[in-house]
């Protein structure tokens, strides 16, 4: 099947690996995956600081990029959300490409839980907030990491509650922002997990920010990344 | 109707004590959001005393609605009922007038808190009130009721037990349902054992800080309240047009006595509270409990329509407020938020408000629902309210918990456009405005794009060459690393996989 790959601006500029991960794992499972190179951003970060106007002409041009794509397949939970839940309230009447989150995907349309990767370590896994409650992914992640060769997932309490990250509100209010961090590493620490997994980056540069300032004995992975280990 | 006789008030002849910091202003000067959070993340007995009273209601509204198999139905027909009555308000208050005035009851309007307070103090003031009794109300608290009785030499006394700490400590509320959630039980005894005898019956000497004994003081320290008083005010959590009824609904009966013991009941109610018939009550008396106190049904509903002859107040007046909610209603998004029946469940599984508690939000409406109604009253005009669309992670917790389904992130995210259109208005260029519309800029073209990534990669370690994470990194790294920028960006790397993919074809 061909899929196109939609990287999201944030992992193209800081998280390459991320998009790397995704293509391994994609390809694997026999896709033929293209990068169309005009993409840049959703918009999100646009329309969520107030700048709707401006979103708008983002969205447009990811429309245009990606028209005629048979799925765009892209490694964000949040920016999956602004294209199929907030794109037509900022650009009218537009028409977009069928958009899956990674795990959507895989399970969804390739019908696959087990996608042959290995990865001994103990994981536990934080469903951030727009792939939980915007796109409702519910269980996919899980279902996935659970049939990774030697890992071991541990539960993590509150998952489901925010990790204060938030886009602009990680810098506009940021001690609000970090002290949900905190609390949400603090939690992750406590299940003895060595690595804290998520599909989104951007939840995870605010995560490994924190831990990382903390000392915390914890990394942070990307979902795709789990998922494209053979190790 | 006899009154037992008044009983000596230590006060008399002494200073009055001054019991209501007006919420306009202990609010007004306060420090806008972050700034005001970031005190009150500080102190780290209020974050305990939220963060344990946060979770344990979360944990039980939880149980309470998932006993219900019909849910959502319910929650889509309290939303259904709320908006067919807000597009037709202006049909449903006339009738309402109609209903009340035939029962009995004398209607007023008000088009802001100053008329409304002006007409609560007329009445106290032609009964000879001195003082007056409350039932705990939000719509008081939004027109600085107390303040405005007492500017006449009028004490308007809480009668809710949680409002009367609120009331003796010299705070204002943070939580719609309990307005002391910032207080544990030492502070509880304190405030009762310091203040309780300067405004009438004192707490017992040997008070201790066991539930039972603060609850039994409040009782005591109350019922002399409720047995010398003539006039009482209340709000009402909803107003029925059919029949002109109105309805409140509580925990501790404190409310029924209120209701039910005063010759004259003024009530305050915003012209939002209404539902058309008496039927539609039903799904509310289910969503509400449920989803503020987790109970399957509130202890206490009190209804009254009118005057009823030799029985309760015998005069009854109702203040119907604006007070902004036509300026709401005029938002075609932002409109839902007056579907609102202030349950709280928002507050109470809003990440944000554990962390910071009501005070930051700088308003009688704190927590998520705060954030948007406070702007869609008065407008983003003050930077206070600007700043409170910004107060908001948009996890979407408030809009899942929400039983009449306000999409708050919704509504949140186009209050921060309007936000950041006032101030394009008057021409004020942020760092933010700038930053943004740099960053969609780059975003605009891909190759854009790839150049500032060469630069960022170029200066990797020194932060500020990541130029389109919006300009304002100090927030950013005062409390968390940055990450390192890569050698080479993703599409970096693609384009030479191309490049050698496309040799290698050449090649072979
Ligand atoms: S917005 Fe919804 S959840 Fe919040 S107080 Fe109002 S009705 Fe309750």
């Amino acid at each position: 099947m061909r899929v196109s790959l939609f990287i999201t601006c944030l992992a193209d500029t800081l998280f390459p690996d991320v998009g790397k991960a995704t293509i391994t794992v994609l390809e694997r499972l026999g896709c033929d995956v293209d990068f169309p190179v005009a993409q840049t951003c959703c918009g999100q970060m646009h329309l969520n600081t107030g700048y709707p106007e401006l979103a708008g002409g983002l969205v447009r041009s990811f429309a245009e990029t990606f028209a005629g794509s048979e799925a765009v397949v892209l490694p964000s939970g949040s920016c999956a959300a602004m294209l199929r839940h907030h794109a037509d309230r900022v650009a009218e009447g537009i028409e977009l490409p069928p958009v899956y989150e990674l795990s959507e995907f895989l399970i969804d349309v390739l019908g696959v839980t087990d996608v042959g990767a290995r990865f001994p370590h103990t994981v536990t896994y934080h469903p951030t907030c727009h792939s939980l409650r915007l796109l409702g992914v519910g269980e996919r992640p899980y279902r996935l990491l659970r049939e990774v060769e030697g890992l071991e997932l541990r539960e993590l309490p509150g998952a489901d509650e925010c990790c204060g990250f938030g886009g602009t509100f990680a810098v506009k209010n940021a001690e609000t922002s970090s002290a949900m961090g905190q609390d949400k590493v603090a939690a992750a620490v406590g299940t003895g997990a060595e690595i804290l997994c998520a599909s989104d980056s951007s939840c995870l540069m605010h995560l490994a920010g924190v831990a990382g300032r903390e000392h915390a004995p914890l990394r942070t992975m990307h979902l795709a990344e789990i998922l494209a280990s053979t190790g | 109707m006899s009154r037992p006789a008044r009983h000596d008030r230590r006060r008399r002849g002494t200073e009055p004590v001054r019991l209501h910091p007006k919420p306009d202003q202990a609010f007004l000067g306060m420090p806008a959001f972050p700034d005001a959070a970031r005190v009150a993340l500080g102190d780290q007995q209020l974050r305990a005393n939220l963060r344990h009273a946060t979770h344990t209601i979360r944990a039980k509204r939880l149980n309470a609605v998932g006993e219900m198999p019909d849910w959502q139905d319910l929650r889509m027909a309290a939303a259904g009922i709320k908006d067919e009555t807000l597009a037709h308000l202006d049909d449903y208050l006339v009738q309402f007038e109609q209903a009340a005035t035939a029962a009995g009851a004398t209607v007023h309007w008000a088009v802001d808190a100053e008329e409304a307070c002006r007409i609560g103090v007329e009445i106290a003031q032609r009964h000879r009130a001195r003082d007056v009794i409350k039932v705990k109300s939000m719509a008081t608290q939004e027109i600085g009721l107390n303040e405005a009785l007492e500017a006449h030499g009028i004490h308007a006394w809480e009668t809710d037990l949680a409002e009367l700490i609120v009331q003796l400590g010299g705070d204002t509320p943070s939580h719609f349902l309990v307005p002391a959630i910032h207080r544990n039980r030492d502070e509880i005894r304190d405030i009762f054992t310091e203040r309780m005898g300067q405004v009438g019956r004192a707490a017992p000497d040997d008070l201790t800080s066991e539930p039972r004994r603060l609850a039994e003081a409040a009782r005591l320290h109350l019922r002399e309240k409720f047995l010398s008083t003539t006039v009482a005010f209340s709000g009402a959590n909803f107003a029925i047009a059919e029949t002109g009824t109105l309805v409140v609904v509580e925990s501790e009966g404190n409310g029924r006595m209120c209701l039910t013991l005063p010759d004259v009941l003024v009530s305050v109610v915003g012209i939002e509270k209404l539902l058309p018939s008496f039927a539609d009550l039903e799904v509310f008396l289910q969503v509400l409990p449920r989803s503020s106190t987790a109970e399957r049904m509130n202890p206490y509903t009190t209804m009254w329509t009118g005057v009823s002859p030799g029985d309760g107040p015998q005069e009854v007046h109702v203040i119907l407020i604006d007070n902004g909610r036509t300026r709401a209603l005029a938002d075609e998004v932002g409109r839902q938020a007056l579907r609102c029946i202030r349950c709280s469940a928002c507050l109470n599984v809003c990440p944000v408000y554990e962390r910071v508690g009501g005070h930051a939000y700088g308003s009688v409406y704190p927590g998520p629902i705060g954030a948007i109604l406070n702007p869609l009253l008065h407008g983003v005009t003050d930077e206070h309210d600007a700043q409170l669309p910004f107060a908001s992670s948009l996890c979407g917790a408030c809009y899942e918990a929400c039983p009449v389904a306000i999409d708050i992130p919704s509504v949140l995210i186009d209050q921060r456009a309007a936000a950041v259109r006032e101030k394009a208005h008057h021409r004020v260029p942020t760092a933010e405005s700038v930053a943004m519309k740099a960053a969609a800029w780059t975003f605009g073209d891909a190759k854009r794009l790839a150049r500032a990534q060469k630069t960022a990669s170029l200066g990797r370690g020194v932060a500020r060459h990541v130029g389109w994470l919006p300009g304002m990194l100090g927030g950013w790294t005062s409390s968390r690393d940055l990450p390192e920028v890569p050698r080479q960006s993703f599409r970096a790397w693609w384009s030479q996989r191309e490049d050698t993919a496309t040799v290698k074809a050449l090649e072979e």
